[in-house]
């Protein structure tokens, strides 16, 4: 009886997305053609101008992909590029997930507040706070005042790896803590007093349940992360030293300093793969198929 | 499982108050439930019901009073270790294990390891008509059919209570009547004490041994169906359990008696209410009868009125007089009674002995949601 129901309930709703589906192939084009546009002329033109240009410049072949490997130094800051990726992400990670968790547990007006503190210093300028954070850095800066005035003794921060994490993992904790609350908002917290009931202790509960069901947005976040820190300019430049050079750095310097517009292109083109060849691992992980059940 | 020696645990609310800053959810309830009893909390929303049951859980805390269960004190005893089996109105399935593995999560947690495991949840499955779903997730199952697997959750870890909040009102009509049969029998078969929360009258008398009615955090009165239809002691529990016709007027007592003026009409009852209280009087529809106006006889009470709505049932036909004092009367005729129109003016005919005095109360509406 209750199955026939749902199926004709399933069945509508199947002919009024095939409908949609036969609409969309029709007209949707054109709704999607601006950006579309703007992709090609700003991403998709320069990316191809640049992998040419990896290739032919000063002759065609593969030279400037042998020198990228073939000079050890390299080797060592794409290392260092992924290692800082990593520990950044990692941070965000456990400071971005108790916080999107909390947003979904307050109410309305405190969920506002907790949004705006993670949206305002997108309204900054990414210099600006990288600046703030030279300042709070610094050896002499107020973090290291504030050590010694408890009578520890200073510890290095500027231009050292630390600090190029520190940084980072503060501009980039927004893009950890959207994906996860946009999965743990889904998330029917009366699993967790359903798991309680069961004889699942609090953290056995979040273990078992919450955790498997908030993956996705740990995924979807970590990628993000991730991917946006392997490029991350300004801030390795202004609070890294020579030992925390990023490869983004050192493609600035073969690009705008040494005017090698070849070997520049290759780098690029290095870190382009390696994140699609993340993004191909990471790909299966992020996928759930049986999300939805408990609310129907 | 469902061995005849697993007895129902007995429980003991004593004064059990809670309040969430000046809101009072729950005022000094007390309520004992027999080991293995069916015992339903019925009552509008925010009546306290469901504090109640969560309050068993062990969801809350309560602000005053005692719990026992089992004739321990579990006040304190965090949710977990109470070993209470709860089913969720909105089923609660882990979306991310399969039904074998949802209803095999409490044995895990429990430290039952397989073929053990494995043999007691085909046999919950299989109580619940669910053994060839083991394999499926939630998701890819029907409301219903998500609601046995839940059942079968809660009862896998033979827990000596079972508590059920408002499980079947996610579910259309029919399936509702199925599942509440399903229950009585899985009831019957375990042993278990079950207590049920619902705001569905019709289900509680369906499947109670007896019912506690709830009214703005307390019980309005305890008792078997019978006992609430046939003798509500509250206006509230006359009116929210079955249907229900209130006369109300100028009252008048002389020596035993008490009657009220309806629009000119004396009804009397032979009972006296305690100084103080307002009397109305309360009429089920199985004993009002109809018959066209002036032919009602003169033995009996009669009221002059007129046919507002009549509705077929198929087992009869149910029908509502507006009185002369614009009140309405509701009343339920067999097959074979004489059949009224709308607009019909006709007598409701009653014996004195079926009128029942209550005291008049403005909390006794409600409203259902």
């Amino acid at each position: 009886m209750a199955t026939r129901a749902i199926d004709s309930r399933n069945t509508v709703s199947a002919v009024a997305a095939d409908d949609r589906r036969r609409w969309f192939r029709g007209q949707a084009f054109w709704l999607v053609a601006p950006a579309l546009l703007l992709l090609v002329i700003c991403l998709g033109l320069p990316l191809a101008i640049v992998t040419l240009r990896s290739f032919s410049e000063p002759q065609w072949g593969w030279q400037n992909y042998a020198w990228f490997f073939g000079t050890p130094v390299n080797l060592t800051v794409l290392q260092r590029t992924f290692a800082i990726s990593a520990w950044v992400t990692l941070v965000c990670l456990i400071a971005g997930y108790p916080y999107a968790y909390v947003m979904t547990a307050v109410g309305p007006k405190m969920r506002l507040v907790l949004i705006l503190c993670v949206l305002v210093p997108f309204w900054v300028s990414g210099v600006v706070r990288t600046l703030a954070w030279v300042i709070l850095l610094q050896d002499s800066g107020v973090i290291n005042s504030v050590i010694r005035a408890v009578g520890l003794s200073p510890v290095k921060l500027i231009r050292t790896q630390t600090g190029v994490v520190i940084g980072m993992a503060q501009v980039l904790l927004p893009f950890m803590i959207l994906p996860l609350y946009s999965v743990m908002k889904t998330i029917d917290l009366r699993l967790m007093q359903a798991a309680r009931s069961l004889g699942a202790s609090p953290a056995r509960a979040f273990a078992q349940v919450y955790l498997p069901l908030s993956l996705p947005g740990v995924y979807a976040g970590a990628i993000i992360v991730f991917i946006l820190a392997l490029g991350f300019y300004i801030t390795p430049a202004l609070l890294g030293g020579p030992r925390s050079t990023m490869l983004s750095t050192l493609i600035q310097n073969q690009v705008l300093s040494l005017l090698n517009w070849g070997r520049g292109g290759a780098m690029g083109v290095v870190l382009l793969i390696a994140t699609f060849v993340l993004l191909a691992l990471a790909a299966p992980l992020s996928r759930q198929p049986h999300k939805t059940g408990s609310t129907r | 499982m469902a061995s005849p020696s697993a007895r129902g645990a007995a429980i003991d609310l004593k004064s059990v108050s809670k309040h969430y800053g000046s809101f009072i959810a729950l005022d000094k309830v007390s309520l004992h439930i027999e080991p293995g009893e069916f015992m339903t909390l019925l009552g509008p929303s925010g009546s306290g019901k469901t504090t109640t049951l969560n309050v068993i859980a062990g969801f809350t805390e309560v602000s005053s009073g005692s719990l026992d269960v089992g004739g321990k004190s579990v006040i304190g005893v965090p949710a977990h270790k109470r070993n209470i089996g709860v089913v969720f109105q909105h089923y609660a399935l882990f979306p991310h294990m399969t039904v074998s593995r949802n209803v095999a999560y409490p044995l895990t947690l429990r430290g039952i390891a397989n073929p053990d495991r494995a043999a007691r949840v085909r046999k919950a499955l299989d109580m619940v008509k669910m053994a060839d779903f083991g394999h499926r997730f939630p998701s890819e199952l029907s409301g219903g059919q998500q609601q046995r697997v839940a059942l079968a959750r809660a009862i896998v870890f033979d827990p000596p209570l079972l508590l059920m909040d408002e499980p079947l009102g996610a579910l259309d009509k029919k399936l509702r009547e199925w599942l509440q049969l399903e229950i009585k029998r899985i009831h019957r078969e375990l042993g278990t004490t079950f207590v049920y929360v619902t705001h569905d009258q019709e289900e509680a008398l369906v499947l109670s041994d007896r019912i506690a009615v709830f009214n703005q955090g307390r019980i309005e009165q305890i008792g078997t169906g019978r006992q609430l239809y046939d003798e509500p002691e509250t206006l509230f529990v006359g009116k929210f359990v079955g249907d229900s016709t209130i006369l109300r007027g100028a009252a008048s007592t002389s020596g035993n008696e008490t009657a009220i003026d309806v629009a000119g009409r004396k009804v009397a009852a032979a009972k006296r209410l305690p100084d103080g209280a307002k009397p109305v009087m309360l009429l089920r529809p199985e004993k009002l009868g109809l018959a066209r106006r002036g032919k009602g006889g003169q033995d009996r009470n009669t009221l002059p009125g007129r046919i507002g709505e009549a509705i077929y049932l198929g087992s009869g036909s149910k029908y509502e007089v507006v009185l002369a004092d614009t009140s309405k009367a509701i009343v339920r005729s067999t097959l074979d009674a004489e059949t009224f129109a709308i607009g019909d003016e006709v007598d409701l005919v009653f014996a004195g002995s079926d009128v029942k005095l209550l005291a008049d109360d403005e909390n006794a509406d409600f409203t259902l949601t």
